[in-house]
Formats: C-alpha cells, structure tokens, sequence
C-alpha cells in the first residue's frame, strides 16, 4: 500500500501548489485590478484613513482631521463649519468630497506629485503618510462681517482685494455645516444630506459663483459707463434721459425707477446719470455705443469666461444678437444679462485696481507637514478692461453715486467709497434682487465687494440696492479697511 | 501486505522541544504584534501568555515523551504555530470589532477550546496506547459517524445557522457534529477497506482502457456517495459532503489502488454535484458566485459579495501583508472563521500566506511518512486518511476562498474560530502521532 500513499502524497501536493498558485494569482498578479476596483471599500477607507492636511485661516486650523477610534481612524473637523463651507465644501465618506475638499484633494490627501520627496521620506522613515495643508485667502474677520450682515436673507457676498485678486469673503446664504455630512454615521449623514437637499432655500448651493447667476441690473450700467468712457464720453459728457424711453421696435417704454426724472432736464451728465442710475439714460446710451462695444467690455471685465478660483465659478452670461429693444434692456442689466456675485465683485476690483482686472483665488499657499511652502499663489493680471484715467473718471462716478446718489446708505465717515446700487426685476410677482458694488477707500482701495440680496431680502418687495445691500458692503468694506489699518 | 520501508528513525524528541520553542515564539510574537499594532499591549498580559503557552507546550512534550516517545517530532510543532498564528488572527478580529464598537470574545472563547482540544490530545496518548484497538471498533465508529451526520437534522436538538443546518445545540452551546463523524469515518473506511480490500481489488470489465471494479462491488462507494448527497441536500453543507466522500476516493484508492475506483468516483461526485445545482437553488447560486465572482450583477446581487471581499483583502496585502494588526481584515464577513485566510493574507501578505500553507504540506506529509512506515494496513489505512482529512478540509476551505474550487463552510484546521473543529483536530492530532509513535517502535525494534 505504500506505493499508492506516495501518489496520494503527490495529489496533496498538487492540491496545495493549485492553492499557491491562486494565492500568488490574487495578491501579486491580479493584486492591481482588486486594489482599483470601484467596489472595494479598502481604497475608500485607505483614503480616508490617512491624515489629511487642514485648512488654514488667519493661521487657525478651521478644518482638519481628528484622530478618533474607529474604522476611519481620523474623523474630518469643522470648527466653524458654516462660516467656511462655501468655499471648504464637505468631505464625505458617502457623499465625496465637494469644494476646496475636492480641486485641493491631491494636496490634502498628500498625493500630489507637488508632494513626492515628502511621500518618498515619509515611506523611508515609517511614517504615516501626511497631507500638505492649505492657507486660503480668506479673512475670518470679513468672512464673520458678511455673514452677520446677510443674517438670515438669501444672499451673498464677495470682497475681493483689487490689488492682488485675494479672496477675502465669500459668503453664501442659507449655507450649512459640513460637519454634518462629514460624519462616520452612514444613516445620520444620509438624514441630513437629504434634509439639505430637500430645503426649499438651496442652502448647499454656493449662490457666490455656482449658483443660479442673477441678473445684475444697474450694477451692470457700471460696464455700459465704462464701454462709453472708452468710446470718448467724460462724466460730463451728456446723455439723453426722458423720463420714458419707447424702446424701438416695441411697444414699450423704459422707465425710471418710481417714475421719476433723472434730472431737471432731459439732457444729464454721464456722471448724473449713474448717480441717479438713470434707466432711460443708460438704455439710451447703450443702444447707442451699439451691442458689439457693450459686449467687448464686459467680456474684458470677465464675462462668459470660466473662472476657477479654484472652485470653478459659473460663466456670467450675454444676450446672443440683441435687437436694439434687447440691447436697451441689457443696457441697464436685465433681459438675458446674468452675473453671479464674483463677476461683480470683479467690475468693482478692476475698476479699483486702475483698470487692471487680476485674476481671483481662493487658495493661499499650501504646505507640507514640516511647513515647507509647496505651492505659492502670485497674483496675475487677467485683463486691462480700463485706462488709468478711465478708471480714475468711472471711480469718481461711483463716488458720487454714493455721495448724493442711489448708494448712500454706503457711506463710511471719514472714508470715500465708490459703489454702485442695483435693483435687479425677477418677474411681476416677485420682489427684485438688491445689488451692491463698490471700493473703499477710492483714492487707495483696499477691499472690492459685490453684495446681493436675493427677492429684496427683509424689505421684500420695498427693497432696493440701496436700502438693502448697501448697508451690508457698507460693513464689509468697514471693517476691511479697519483690518487693513491694523495690518492684517 | 505491502512491504515496509525500512529506515532508521531518530526519536527527535530533543529536535520537537526545539520546534515547540520557535512555534512558542511565533505564538507570542504574533500575539504581542496584535496586541501592539491595537494599543492594548500589557507587559504582565504578554508574560502570562507566554507562560501558558510555554506550559501547554511544555505539557505536551513531556506527555510525548513518556507516553509516545517514538512519534514524529515535527506534526507537534507544526500545529502549535498554526493554532498560535489563529489564536492572534482571531483576537486581532475581536480588537477591529471592538474599534467599531461591537464587544466580541472570539479570541478568549478559541483559546479555551484550543485548551481543551490539547487536553483531549494529551488523554488520547495516554489512554490509547494501541491504535489498533480502534479496529475493532469499525462498525461501532460508522454508526457513530452516520449518527453524527444526522444529528443535526434531528428536531429540538438541531440548529440551523446561517443556511446551513450542521448544528446541534447542547448545554447551550453550539456543536458541529459533522468535525467528529469526519474522524469516525476515517476509522471506519479504514477498518472496513482493510477488510474488504482484496474483494474491491478485483476488477471488472474494461472500458477506454481502464478496468473497472465490478458492478457487485460498487455497493459501499454508492451508499457513501448517496450519503454524501444526501448531507448536501438535507444539511446544505457542501464542504463536509464533499470532505467525506474525497476521504472515501482517497483511501479506497490507498486500499485498492485501482485508479478506476478514483475515476468512479469522481465522476460520481461531478455528476451528483452537477444535479444538486440544477435542483436546488443555493448549490446553483454556490457555482455562479464562484465562476463569475467579480460580474457585476453577481456582486451586485449579493451572491458573491463575501467571497469577492476576501479577494479585496489578500490583494491588498500584496506579496508582504499590511502587517498584523495594521490591515482591514473586519471587511470581510466571518473573518475570523471561514475566511480566516483571507485575514491572514491580507496583514501577512503572500510571503505569510506561503508560509502557512506549507506547514500543512508538513503535517500532511509527515502523515503519509507515517503511513508508509507502519506495518499493518489498518495502520496505512487510518495514517493516509487522516492526513488526507486535513490536506482535504485546508483545500476545501482554502480553495474556497482563493476561488480554486466553489466557496463552502469548513473550519480551516487549527486556524479559524471553531470549538468542534478545534477538539476535532488535535483528535487527528494524536491519532497520527500515536500511529506514528507505533510505527517508529517497530523499526527500533526491527532495526
């Protein structure tokens, strides 16, 4: 019987050489395919388990990762959740990531090739892999400002610096707390995405630069003054302002706001007629400066260009070959013109910075775990839209706009502020959007805002851009210019 | 009665206590690593169950020594590691557990089994001091066996745990029956085919060149192969139908050697195997999960999720494993029983993997040495069938998981979680070093 056993050994042993094989086959020969496969939850848990770098603003960690117990071994923080989510977005381990968290992955997550001699170090030396951590533009003074300000209007609010392009504010309303999502508890975070989803005020929308664009009104009379100073005009140029404009073509007419004039005759000042935001005059103005000059402006100041600060802000849009009635309307921000809160603030910081447009971003610098500086945004110019003395004459407007005109609730004693109010028509039943643009100080400006407030906010259907947004970047740029004072 | 190779054997009692020590200190480093790697590692803890471990083995040793003198040294420590590696592996499971704050005792309630099967172990050495006495005991351990299959179809006493109905409840705990009418059978088939080996020889008529057995003689190998059938379909259990019947093929072949008698009865196998899938739907779903394991519908449909998770898991410990304590083995279901492999791939890597599966290359070979080396055919018989039994179960598991063969429930020897198989085992343990301790002494004696 021995010679049979001694087969029988073969056959053991070539059943364990087939298990050999199928383990080799799985975790060398196939290993790479099983790691990458969509279905395995190792490559989720292994990302979510490796310590992912914080955000940093005004050099406090306003996001990071706890280590806490459990299968994730770090749980994502938000210290001030709703105060930077618009710009932080959520890190989710059923939703994904949205925001900074998301266009800042690589950095966080520590696997930008940015980040190789770190990775490389980090597997000599057995330690953990560690995410670079990110230093955002924004100012947790300014950033509070606004946030008070809107209150619980639906909104939002841009300050930008017009000398570099730094993001100081953004703030949208309604928003949320990430926290929320950012939990381990699968059902909880389920329950809570699903009440924000469901919430009629869109809190998860970014309304600063994704969410639906808005149409600027008067603001955008800024671009059809800035179109005409570069076709000749002066602000004491004058334009034609009846108090009912017919637009051509139709059978109706533009009128003022309220009704009223625009001065004491039908022929004003450029510069009357932006104080005023006179609706016939600037309608008037823009069919005559003709769509194609219109257009080229404010394509100069950013519009129908895709920003990515680096959260990709949603394109401002034009009106395709506007007949002159279209045109007229346009002319004074409504018909197919739409902006969102960033191009606005935009106009204003172009305008601030001597006609030079610079490029907006959000993200500071980025470092690795020993602090070394990684990446370093340098500001850039991303367009002239204006001259020297064009920006100098269209600044002096604005401040009289908020010196005797429609944006004086905007006034900071002891500072000169441009601005511009705006007071957007939504439809027949709904109250109009209040805009605000504007600088501080005008002679040297340290802070460009653009403030909406959605369906008049508060005052509803009474609202206007000046009585309801100009207050609100009227604290903004305040407390900017307090902050610039001390330094910061 | 075939002829006796004749070699001169070493007691290698000094080599065992060698061994015992390196499979001590793989027991306690694995341990300790565990306890490490989940920040719960406690000096005095460490020092106790060095101790323990030190002791058992140690009381192992010294049994052998007076009471078996003779047997292999190498089966001994051989298991020792193993059941040390599976001892941490599954404490490592109850430390990811508790991290996801479910309280689980797997470890504690293993090592106590692990106690009690070496005890069972030491007392069958000391009482049995001739294996040959089992002999007379072969229709008695068939009952047994049978009765042991059956007893968990019983009412009252039989429990059905997930799908599978291989369970008895006793004194409010759960057994496997099924673990011990393994080892019953074995010395069933053993005594019976010694008996009946020269009939089962003859052959019959020739067919594509291979004679095969005579239809008069078919009967035993059809009344296990309905027997195994039957275990498939009343119990839903496809590993122990398939273990006992492999066992059966295996020894009639060790007993006939008639290759025929292999061909039959894997055929025999394949075709009832082939009919419980297109009958029954839970075999069938056994055979899509395995063959299109990664199809996204099959995932999706939940039918090989599990086994496609273990396959995550040794992926993701590559060719070195996560190491132990570091990897995420609690993804995968029962990863502390039934795809204990797969844990042990993932934190030890292929290399670890390698290395597993090679002691029990050793064991089993050390069991065929055995065979070879006695005297008596009952002795073959019994030495080849155990060893053959966990070459078997360890394939059957194993291939399971690493998709070799369709996934059924069996406890991988000396690794997974498991009272019944535990106790089961270091039975066959000491069955194969009492036969071994025999067979060596009748070389000394001779030699």
């Amino acid at each position: 019987m021995n010679e049979p056993v001694r087969r029988l050994s073969v056959v053991v042993l070539v059943m364990f050489l087939a298990l050999m094989v199928a383990a080799s086959w799985i975790q060398v020969a196939t290993a790479g395919s099983l790691n990458s496969d969509s279905r395995n939850v190792r490559t989720l848990y292994r990302e979510f388990g490796n310590f992912r770098g914080p955000f940093v603003v005004g050099g406090d960690s306003v996001v990071y990762s706890k280590p806490v117990k459990d299968s994730f071994n770090y749980q994502r923080t938000y210290t001030d959740g709703e105060l930077y989510a618009s710009a932080t977005g959520y890190y989710s381990i059923v939703f994904g990531k949205t925001g900074l968290e998301q266009t800042e992955n690589a950095l966080l997550a520590g696997t930008s090739d940015a980040l190789f001699w770190n990775r490389l170090r980090d597997l000599f030396s057995g330690r953990e892999q560690q995410g670079a951590s990110i230093e955002l533009t924004l100012s947790a003074e300014l950033q509070k400002t606004a946030m008070e300000q809107l209150g619980n209007q639906k909104g939002a609010v841009v300050a930008i610096d017009p000398r570099t392009g730094k993001i100081l504010a953004m703030v949208t309303s309604p928003t949320f707390d990430p926290a929320l999502l950012a939990g381990h508890d699968t059902q909880a975070v389920n329950d809570a995405y699903a009440a924000l989803d469901a919430d009629p005020d869109a809190p998860l929308v970014n309304r600063a630069i994704a969410g639906d664009t808005y149409p600027p009104g008067s603001t955008f009379k800024l671009i059809v003054a800035a179109a005409a100073l570069d076709a000749g005009y002066t602000p004491e140029s004058t334009v034609y302002a009846p108090d009912s404009l017919p637009l051509p073509g139709t059978s109706v007419s533009i009128e003022n706001y309220g009704g009223e004039s625009c001065g004491k005759s039908e022929q004003i000042t450029l510069e009357q007629a932006l104080t005023v935001s006179c609706n016939t005059a600037f309608a008037d103005l823009g069919i005559t400066l003709g769509w194609s000059t219109i257009e080229q402006k404010a394509k100069e100041f950013g519009w129908t260009d895709t920003f990515r600060v680096p959260l990709v802000v949603t394109p401002s849009r034009l009106p395709e070959d506007p007949n002159d009635a279209q045109v007229g309307m346009s002319s004074i921000g409504q018909f197919d013109v739409r902006a969102t809160p960033m191009q606005m603030a935009m106009v204003a910081a172009a305008i601030a910075n001597r006609g030079r447009l610079m490029t907006p971003y959000l993200v500071d610098t980025a470092r690795s775990s020993d602090l070394s500086v990684i990446e370093k945004s340098t500001p850039t110019q991303y367009s002239r839209p204006l001259t020297t003395e064009e920006a100098a004459a269209l600044t002096q407007m604005m401040v009289s706009v908020v010196q005797n005109g429609t944006g004086q609730a905007a006034q900071i004693p002891g500072v000169t502020v441009a601005g511009k109010t705006g007071t957007a028509q939504t439809g027949l039943d709904t109250a109009p959007h209040a805009w605000f643009v504007g600088f501080a100080p005008a002679e040297n400006p340290v802070v460009a805002v653009a403030v909406i407030v959605e369906n008049g906010g508060s005052l509803g259907s009474e609202a206007t851009g000046g009585k309801v947004a100009a207050p609100i970047a009227k604290a903004v740029m305040a407390k900017a210019i307090a902050l610039s004072k001390l330094g910061k | 009665m075939a002829t006796v190779a004749t070699v001169r054997y070493q007691r290698g009692r000094g080599s065992e206590l060698l061994l015992l020590g390196v499979s001590a200190l793989i027991a306690v480093t694995a341990r300790g690593m565990v306890d490490y790697n989940a920040a719960v590692l406690v000096i005095s803890q460490m020092l106790w169950y060095t101790v323990a471990v030190v002791a058992v083995l140690l009381a192992i040793h010294l049994a052998l020594r007076r009471w078996a003198r003779d047997a292999d040294p190498v089966i001994m420590p051989a298991v020792a590691a193993l059941t040390g590696v599976g001892l941490a592996m599954i404490r490592r499971i109850d430390y990811a557990w508790a991290a996801r704050g479910a309280a689980t005792h797997f470890g504690q309630i293993q090592s106590m089994w692990v106690l009690v099967g070496a005890g069972v172990c030491v007392a069958i050495i000391v009482v049995l001091r001739d294996y040959r006495v089992l002999r007379r005991f072969t229709y008695t351990a068939g009952v047994l066996g049978l009765v042991g299959l059956l007893l968990p179809l019983m009412p009252v006493i039989g429990r059905e745990i997930n799908g599978a109905r291989i369970w008895i409840g006793l004194f409010g705990r759960s057994l496997q029956p099924g673990e011990f009418a393994k080892i019953a059978f074995v010395i069933f088939f053993a005594g019976y085919l010694q008996t009946n080996r020269d009939t089962l020889a003859v052959t019959g008529p020739k067919i594509l060149g291979i004679r095969f057995p005579r239809a008069r003689d078919m009967g035993p190998l059809i009344v296990v192969w309905a027997a195994a059938i039957a275990v498939q379909v009343l119990e839903q259990d496809l590993g122990t139908s398939l273990l006992l019947f492999g066992i059966f093929v295996g020894m009639l072949y060790v007993a006939t050697r008639r290759t025929s008698w292999v061909v039959v009865g894997l055929g025999m196998f394949l075709v009832g195997a082939a009919f419980a899938g297109s009958l029954f739907p839970h075999v069938r779903v056994r055979y899509v999960a395995w063959l299109h394991a990664l199809d996204p519908s099959v995932y999706s449909s939940g039918q090989s999720q599990q086994l496609v998770r273990g396959l995550f898991g040794m992926a993701s410990g590559g060719l070195f494993g996560t190491g132990l304590g570091q990897g995420r083995p609690d993804l995968v279901p029962y990863a502390y029983s039934d795809f204990i492999i797969a844990s042990l791939g993932e934190e030890l890597g292929l290399t670890g993997l390698m290395a597993l599966l090679m002691l029990y290359v050793i064991i089993v070979h050390r069991a065929m040495r055995t065979a070879i080396g006695v005297r008596d055919g009952f002795g073959k018989l019994l030495a080849a069938g155990l060893g053959f039994t966990i070459a078997l179960q360890t394939f059957i598991v194993v291939g399971g998981v690493m998709r070799v063969i369709p996934l059924t429930g069996l406890a991988t020897p000396f690794l997974a979680y498991g009272g019944s198989a535990m106790i089961a085992n270091w039975v066959i343990v000491a069955l194969l070093l009492r036969v071994s301790d025999q067979a060596r002494r009748q070389h000394e004696v001779t030699a």
